[in-house]
């Protein structure tokens, strides 16, 4: 009977110790080959990469070959930027009014805000596209700034709602009591105390910004290209190596960002949560 | 303002979604109700002629399928790497969640990218295949599904690690050790006791999952080619390409409801499982 056990313990160390082996060999193993790869210097994107070089950072870099990349960056920081700053502001008033809503039409207002999570991104997309033209909108960077704003806002609300959920309401209490005013309250008490879960919410939604897909595929123009759209030409008929090193500077931006994530709100903590 | 007010400071956020995300999606309902592409002539014709090809049905149910095996494939890895997250040392457990979540701050378009190097002709994949002698001619897996799998795998992985980790992180660490010493294995220990208790967060990660694998614009397009037509790559089609926008209209239409009814039926299925737990 031991000696069964210890074997079936046995098998199962070795099992579940592979399959796991295996997942974090696919999750790291292509980042580290894009990495690599961009660092060729041949003209074709082969691993193991020919010699060294960084020909493709420099054309990359290059403000004239490079022009077009270059104006996808600037449109979609820009955009991050606006659809984050409104989605903060529209989106910690909407959590500061629900969470402490006992009212049935706080949780419905709540559903009805989380649910660009789980619609499909691209069936919005067009539904925007369609809605902005038949409106007569002429195509700008202010409608996609519009449409990022409305499929990020839920991050922002759901770690904020998240962190006013974990105020001890006493203290709201007693600062009103003591004869501080609604709004002083707010600025005083809550705001401070759930800074880090909007400041969270906002770094996931610029995130998701700076990668969507589905709603600038129909938002965006050649004169509004943002920079998952570009990146996605650049693959899609001939491989454009400069992609590599685009790759290589986003994974290089990635980590940095997460490291200072991480030393500042715990990022990965609040995820697990 | 009073508290009993407070529910007003959601008004600019309603405004804002009902005239920006409501009223488009009840235009793209109005739109799919028009039989040309000028959209003057009112009719079923767009909703006749999609549902009435059975071409329509094998992209939905191959969308579906691709959906599935993507979950399928991320359960079978990603339970395993949860477990071991359990087991580690907390130096360890900082790690593994730094590699975990890095891919999910990595943009889509560089994960996609990252897999035509990994599986091209002479890709990564094809090499240590050949030099291990598993394989005498290289694959195929570009523009191929099991390709598209094996991509939206590691693309999606992140989607169910997190939830599946936040629930076992609470689990009670007594109940495995309890399981144990009454003898049992700990085989038996994961199925009668971990993963019945880890249930939420599964059926979380393969919603996220299937939710964004089946919507996957970039990596179906890019891994799978313009032969392997999946809805997003329809709808795109029409509306950009062809600018049929009723047809478009249609088509979104059935990958929302398509999309939604699996995952409304896996969070139904959640719930009761949680509900049975509970009871």
């Amino acid at each position: 009977m031991g000696r069964q056990r210890s074997l079936a313990d046995l098998s199962y160390t070795l099992v579940i110790g592979t399959l796991a082996l295996l997942a974090l060999l696919i999750i790291v193993v292509p980042v580290v080959i894009v990495l690599t790869t961009s660092f060729t210097e041949g003209r074709s994107l082969k691993f193991p990469p020919t010699g060294f070089s960084l020909q493709w950072y420099a054309e990359l870099f290059d403000p004239v070959k490079s022009r077009q990349i270059h104006r996808a960056v600037y449109n979609s920081l820009e955009v991050a930027a606006w659809s984050t700053a409104l989605g903060v502001l529209l989106g910690s008033m909407a959590a500061l009014g629900l969470a402490r809503s006992r009212h049935k039409l706080a949780r419905v207002g709540d559903s009805f805000f989380m649910s660009p999570l789980v619609l499909p991104g691209l069936t919005f997309g067009l539904a925007a596209l369609m809605y902005f033209t038949l409106i007569g909108l002429r195509p700008s960077l202010n409608l996609i700034i519009a449409g990022h704003m409305i499929v990020t806002v839920p991050f922002i609300l759901r770690t904020t709602t998240a962190s006013i959920s974990q105020l001890d309401p006493a203290l709201n209490d007693s600062s009103q009591s003591l004869g501080a005013s609604w709004f002083y309250t707010l600025r005083r008490v809550t705001l401070p105390l759930i800074a880090p879960g909007i400041f969270a919410g906002a770094f996931l939604a610029f995130m998701a910004s700076i990668d969507n897909v589905p709603v600038s595929l129909f938002l965006s123009t050649a004169r509004t290209d943002m920079l998952p759209i570009r990146m996605w030409g650049m693959m899609e008929s001939t491989l454009d190596p400069r992609i590599a090193a685009v790759s290589g500077v986003l994974i290089a931006a990635s980590f940095l960002l997460m490291l200072i994530m991480e030393w500042t709100v715990g990022l990965t903590r609040r995820m697990r949560d | 303002m009073t508290k009993a007010a407070e529910w007003q400071l959601a008004l600019p956020l309603a405004l804002c979604f009902v005239s920006l995300f409501l009223a488009p999606l009840l235009l793209l309902i109005g739109v799919s109700f028009f039989d040309d592409d000028k959209i003057t002539q009112p009719g079923f014709g767009q909703w006749v002629k999609f549902f009435g090809d059975p071409f329509s049905y094998k992209v939905i149910v191959d969308t579906l399928l691709l959906g599935v095996k993507t979950v399928c494939a991320t359960v079978l890895l990603g339970y395993p790497l949860a477990l071991v997250y359990l087991d580690a040392p907390p130096r360890l457990q900082k790690v593994l969640i730094f590699i975990i979540v890095m891919p999910l701050l990595l943009s889509v378009v560089v994960r996609t990218f990252a897999w035509i190097v990994m599986l091209g002709r002479d890709g990564v994949i094809n090499q240590l295949l050949l030099s291990l002698g598993i394989i005498s001619e290289p694959l195929r897996l570009l523009q191929t599904e099991l390709g598209l799998v094996i991509s939206l795998t590691q693309i999606e992985m992140p989607l169910m690690l997190l939830p599946l980790i936040s629930v076992m992180s609470r689990l009670d660490p007594n109940l495995r050790d309890a399981s144990a010493a009454l003898g049992a294995s700990r085989w038996r220990t994961l199925f009668t006791v971990i993963v019945p208790l880890s249930m939420p967060g599964l059926v979380a990660g393969c919603l996220l999952v299937f939710a964004s694998s089946t919507t996957a614009f970039i990596s179906q397009t890019v891994i799978g080619g313009v032969r392997l037509i999946y809805l997003p790559l329809l709808i795109w089609q029409q509306s950009l390409v062809v600018f049929n926008w009723p047809f478009a209209a249609v088509a979104s239409i059935a990958l929302l409801v398509s999309v939604l009814t699996v995952v409304s039926a896996l969070s139904w299925l959640g719930r009761r499982s949680s509900g049975h737990l509970q009871g």
